[in-house]
């Protein structure tokens, strides 16, 4: 088993409250997370990685408890290992394509520097075609290169899991269908399980082995009548 | 040409250079926390760090009289301590001038760290980065540009103080008289040659601080 959730939260104010019930085992090596804009998927992605804290409950991953509000265990975002792909991509703007995707394997506090290099640096810039714009920053390199930095950025350490937060709404659709081929080839080489969020039905039928649906921050394993 | 001149243009910019060095410090952390924390009044904070922007400069000066000065309950207390006096000092110039210029630097910064774009700093957590890598290697960086910005304004800002300056720190030549303030004598003392050449130099350098803060400050990271 990898990840098991079982988490409450809630967030806005007294005027527009939100409550996040989300109760779930990922029991697949590809789960999708579907649901409509506003059900509170990038809250629960966001909440599995450790950049936000639930109310109560408890996340586990593969035995180790991530988060236990009755015991009081929380393990911050930096020591989960887990690679995230945002929804824009999140590329650092002021950092080359390069640098993107060696920044995880610096720790210190400064950045790599502009013709950093190294074993799994190459072998990433290689595998995801992306030799030719290695120099280049974010701002100049296309979708398809954007997406595929960021994928390289959150596989460079070795993740133990990689959460994806809506990964193809930022490409135009005759792209779309190209990627999911690309990212399919991809995970099977990996081979770490995989956890999507998507408010699109063809990231579902592509990857959704174990399908999970969202609605109004709550899970159900079956598709809520329209 | 008197050599006068020099020495006043040269401590003049010595002190706009620590006023400077103290609000890029000063400025960055208190803009950092007004942009960042949430904290029972933190608007009321940014009001009064804001108010030497509106507030005269001779009110300012009083201000740090009743602070810093001979009797002031902070000046009364290094002098007694460690036997330091700020009064009619240079490092009295700095703090005057440190002062007056700080909303300058605040405003920017504040705008500058508001304006990074949250996701980048989860990014950079998520990949394993401490809270001061984030801020070193993602927060910073992005928010640079209008750090910078600010700052030049606070130096220029700096070069040309006059009121608090010259209450707290006077007008001795060589000592604490600034360019404004030799400006000022010389129209006094009816040297206009002088007056002149010194209105020159200052406008000249602040043309060229203006000009190097228009070219930073249009700057945004794009995505």
């Amino acid at each position: 088993m990898s990840f098991d959730v079982d988490i409450m939260k809630t967030v806005g104010d007294a005027r527009r409250r939100f409550q996040l019930q989300v109760k779930f085992t990922m029991q697949a090596r590809r789960t999708v997370i579907y649901g409509p804009s506003g059900a509170g998927k990038s809250l629960t992605l966001q909440a599995l990685a450790g950049l936000l804290q639930p109310d109560s409950g408890r996340i586990s991953f593969a035995d180790q408890v991530l988060y236990d509000s009755a015991q009081g265990t929380w393990v911050p975002a930096r020591r989960r290992a887990f690679g995230y792909l945002f929804q824009d991509y999140a590329l650092f703007p002021h950092l080359n394509v390069r640098q993107n995707i060696a920044f995880g394997l610096a720790p210190g506090l400064r950045n790599p520097s502009i013709a950093v290099a190294g074993e799994a640096v190459e072998h990433w810039l290689q595998a995801l075609d992306l030799g030719e714009v290695a120099a280049q920053r974010p701002a100049e390199l296309s979708g398809g290169q954007r997406q595929r930095t960021a994928l390289a950025r959150a596989l460079v350490n070795s993740p133990r899991a990689l959460l994806l937060d809506e990964p193809f709404s930022a490409l135009d659709p005759e792209l779309r269908t190209r990627t999911r081929t690309e990212l399919d080839l991809l995970l099977a080489r990996v081979g770490i399980p995989m956890l999507m969020i998507t408010h699109d039905p063809e990231d579902l039928e592509w990857f959704g082995e174990q399908a999970l649906y969202l609605r109004d921050g709550r899970i159900s394993e079956r598709r809520a009548a329209d | 040409m008197d050599a006068s001149v020099w020495i006043t243009l040269g401590l003049t910019l010595k002190v706009a250079a620590w006023a400077t060095g103290i609000n890029l410090i000063l400025g960055t952390a208190i803009g950092w926390l007004l942009a960042n924390r949430r904290f029972p009044g933190r608007e009321l904070l940014d009001a009064i760090l804001t108010l030497p922007f509106v507030l005269p400069p001779t009110v300012l000066g009083y201000y740090l009289l009743v602070v810093i000065g001979r009797n002031g309950w902070l000046g009364r207390w290094l002098n007694d301590t460690f036997g330091i006096t700020l009064i009619f000092t240079w490092q009295g110039a700095v703090i005057a001038a440190s002062l007056v210029a700080f909303p300058l630097v605040l405003k920017s910064a504040r705008a500058a760290f508001e304006g990074v774009d949250p996701q980048l700093e989860k990014a950079a957590r998520v990949l394993g980065l401490s809270e001061w890598a984030v801020f070193f290697r993602v927060t910073l960086p992005m928010a640079w540009p209008g750090i910078l910005a600010g700052t030049l304004l606070v130096f220029a800002r700096s070069l040309g103080e006059f009121g608090a300056t010259l209450m707290v720190a006077g007008s001795i030549p060589g000592k604490t008289q600034t360019l404004s303030i030799a400006v000022y004598e010389a129209v006094q003392a009816g040297q206009d040659s002088i007056a002149n050449m010194l209105v020159v130099i200052t406008s000249v350098t602040c043309i060229v601080v203006l000009l190097l803060a228009g070219r930073l400050a249009p700057f945004r990271p794009t995505r």
